[in-house]
């Protein structure tokens, strides 16, 4: 046997000095030798086990290995079986949670870089031109509605069309996208890839309708007189707050706000474009999860000299994956770990100046599994601020389950569902991705999305609730 | 895309445009809000209503022209469209059986007053519709108002038409006389409802105000609307945009309104 390479080909990357004064994509990816290269590493298991791992269970090692015969075209063919968004996935999957934590090198070495991998082949497909239209079903006369327009949604659309069901998607925003448009920073995820992964799915027929709000525009009782089936996908859009003393003063931002002016309303581009955003010397952002990450780095490009994160717990415990915050800190972003805001204070106009921190220790590990933090009395210090970016997690924006009599929800105000199915507690009505999970990532709106297509088919056929 | 199908200076500085717009013609209701943005660079910006035509499809807001976003908005002519009018948002009033209800506008609050005092009165309520101007040039829709008041009460600022002062003096002085009010809503400038929910607060009238705050999305998901009301966070977009004025924190409302005062500035000198 060949003896393999023990580390993961590199990707080729802007160095940190330069990418932190634009928002161009990080890393470079590969160029076709080094696809080629990184695909020889796979061992192409005979029961490959990083299958299991993929929520939407792509064919990595077929993939792959078409990789390694340079026939690019079927590479993306297999992708693309399981998985409409392999230019998405490739960037922003935790792979590192999922196939690549599954597969057989990991045990000794680095495991093969499945994302770098499918991201190659997915850019490649994008160089080539408009993305081959699937072998579409017959029409089958029946007609879905899907809600919102992220991951979970698209995904839907995409599988649902391809098997002959009529389908529209509803969009709250001007652009459609959902998180992928409003959250995730163009240096991480561009716009015109998701852009593109939009247009592929028009061009397969999937109707779509921006700047319609479904519980207010149109209800979900509406959708159902017109349509055979509904799917709500609307994600975890209401941004939490940590109710602390002077947390509403100027220049304290959500992260879903703070990320929104600056991607989907360009506020980087400000006054080109007409939406501001705060620019501070010293940006601060509250949380440990890839959104922080998004949200300190997003500081950095619009200008910031220092941006910090605070934590309430030590390095070891953050959610974010490892690549953001290994990112972060090449960017010099700057840790407060064990630390966290229990007030801000502002100016006479209202403004942030400073926040009031305590000081934290790890005591036992809570639900989570992570060690808890306990508050150090009396340990308050104070840090100047200019902005502030509050990123400690989401909940399902209640618009739907509000204006939707009969469908049940949890205690999250989440939509709860069959998770096998995607069925809600209403006939006829599917839901999946974040709005059901609370706050997740893609891949697993994904995964949730292409269950909730299958059982659709299933009751579009049968009827049976 | 949306297009103008009608479009007015009522006075200066306060401009009235007409969508055709037939989802959120068919759903609107008095105290709901829209967001409406003229194209590709332009912001989401929030307006009341100022009337809707459920038969023909189209929707009308008033709005006040402060700043560059507005400015674009007030350039639209006729036949013109805009990226995005998005709607109905926010709660609507409740209408019911209050008795004497005091509609109170000014600024682009008149037009705005103009549908909740409509179906105020429909609902079969007496109805003192109160508007106000800096001078008598600046007031329009006064006939109109009219048509749905049980009387009209104007104010200026300069004494050049109706009384002298604001819809807030007013108040004060009916409430002082006796007179039975047992409702207030008021929409317009921040400063106005302010002073209204001052007005009534000593006398225990319950106050509503349309608050008006910088807004992105206006579906809950930004969190840039947040308001206090009696002392707990709300999020305008969701929650509001009416709420109880005499628990507003008017404070913080003033304050976050002029969050990107000097954004302003940048922005108008690059226009």
């Amino acid at each position: 046997m060949v003896k393999v390479a023990s580390n993961k080909t590199k990707m080729r990357e802007q160095p940190p000095e330069e990418r932190i004064r634009n928002f161009e994509e990080v890393p470079y990816g590969y160029s076709m030798e080094e696809a080629v290269a990184e695909a020889n590493r796979c061992i192409q298991c005979k029961k490959p086990s990083c299958v299991q791992g993929c929520p939407v269970e792509i064919n990595i090692p077929e993939f792959i290995r078409l990789i390694k015969e340079g026939d690019l075209r079927n590479s993306i063919r297999v992708l693309k079986e399981t998985n409409v968004l392999p230019a998405v996935c490739g960037r922003v999957c935790p792979q590192e949670e999922q196939c690549e934590k599954y597969c057989i090198l990991a045990k000794k070495m680095e495991p093969v870089a499945i994302g770098r991998l499918e991201r190659f082949a997915a850019d490649w497909e994008a160089q080539q031109g408009d993305a081959e239209i699937p072998r579409m079903k017959k029409p089958t006369g029946k007609r879905v509605a899907v809600v919102g327009t992220g991951p979970a949604g698209i995904t839907v659309a995409g599988d649902l069309i391809q098997l002959g069901i009529e389908v529209t998607m509803y969009e709250a925003l001007h652009e459609a996208g959902g998180v992928l448009v409003y959250g995730i920073p163009e240096f991480r995820l561009p716009k015109r890839i998701v852009a593109r992964e939009i247009a592929h799915v028009c061009r397969m027929g999937v109707k779509l309708i921006k700047n319609v709000v479904i519980g207010t525009s149109l209800t979900v009782d509406d959708l159902l007189k017109e349509y055979d089936a509904v799917f709500i996908g609307s994600g975890a859009g209401l941004p939490w707050f940590m109710e602390i003393p002077g947390e509403n003063l100027n220049n304290i931002y959500s992260a879903n706000e703070y990320l929104t002016r600056a991607n989907l309303m360009k506020a980087y581009r400000f006054p080109e474009y007409d939406t501001p955003i705060a620019h501070g010397k010293v940006v601060t952002t509250i949380g440990g999860g890839n959104v922080a990450m998004d949200s300190a780095r997003t500081a950095l490009r619009l200008g910031a000299k220092r941006s910090i994160v605070i934590y309430r717990r030590s390095r070891n415990e953050m959610p974010a994956r490892d690549e953001e915050i290994h990112h972060a800190e090449e960017e010099g972003i700057v840790f407060h770990f064990l630390t966290n805001p229990v007030a801000y204070h502002g100016d006479a106009l209202g403004m942030v100046q400073e926040v009031e921190c305590l000081r934290m220790e790890l005591g036992e590990p809570d639900s989570s599994g992570r060690r808890r933090p306990i508050p150090i009395e009396g340990s308050n210090f104070r840090i100047p601020v200019d902005v502030v970016v509050v990123s400690i997690g989401n909940s399902p924006n209640p618009l739907i389950p509000n204006t939707t009599p009969g469908l049940e929800t949890g205690k999250w105000g989440n939509i709860i569902i069959d998770e096998e199915t995607g069925r809600t507690s209403k006939k006829g009505v599917f839901a999946g991705g974040d709005v059901a999970s609370g706050a997740a990532t893609v891949i697993s709106a994904m995964g949730a999305g292409k269950k909730a297509a299958k059982s659709i088919l299933q009751y579009l056929r049968d009827g049976k609730w | 895309m949306i297009q103008i199908v009608d479009r007015s200076m009522l006075v200066p500085n306060i401009h009235l445009l007409t969508l055709e717009a037939p989802l959120v013609a068919s759903k609107i209701q008095p105290g709901h809000f829209v967001i409406i943005k003229a194209n590709e660079k332009g912001e989401r910006i929030p307006l009341t209503v100022a009337d809707w035509n459920r038969e023909k499809g189209t929707v009308s807001c008033a709005f006040m022209q402060v700043g560059r976003s507005t400015r674009k908005l007030a350039a639209l002519k006729m036949g013109d469209e805009v990226e995005t009018f998005v709607g109905p948002l926010g709660k609507a009033i409740d209408i019911n059986r209050f008795g004497t209800v005091a509609c109170v506008g000014g600024c682009y609050g008149i037009g705005s007053i103009y549908p909740v005092a409509r179906a105020i009165k429909s609902a079969g309520n007496r109805v003192v519709s109160l508007i106000e101007a800096r001078s008598r040039f600046l007031l329009y829709w006064e006939e109109k108002i009219r048509q749905v008041s049980d009387a009209l009460i104007v104010s200026t600022s300069d004494g050049s038409k109706g009384e002298k002062g604001h819809n807030s003096d007013r108040l004060r002085e009916m409430l002082g006389e006796g007179q039975s009010i047992d409702l207030v809503v008021a929409i317009g400038c921040t400063f106005m409802m302010y002073a209204v929910s001052e007005a009534t607060r000593s006398f225990g009238v319950k106050t509503i105000v349309s608050l008006n705050p910088i807004m992105v999305d206006g579906t809950g998901m930004c969190g840039a609307c947040r308001v206090e009301v009696g002392g707990k966070t709300k999020f305008a977009c969701v929650d509001g945009p009416d709420f109880d004025g005499h628990e507003v924190d008017w404070g913080l409302v003033l304050a976050r309104r002029k969050a990107y005062i000097r954004h302003e500035t940048v922005s108008e000198e690059a226009s």
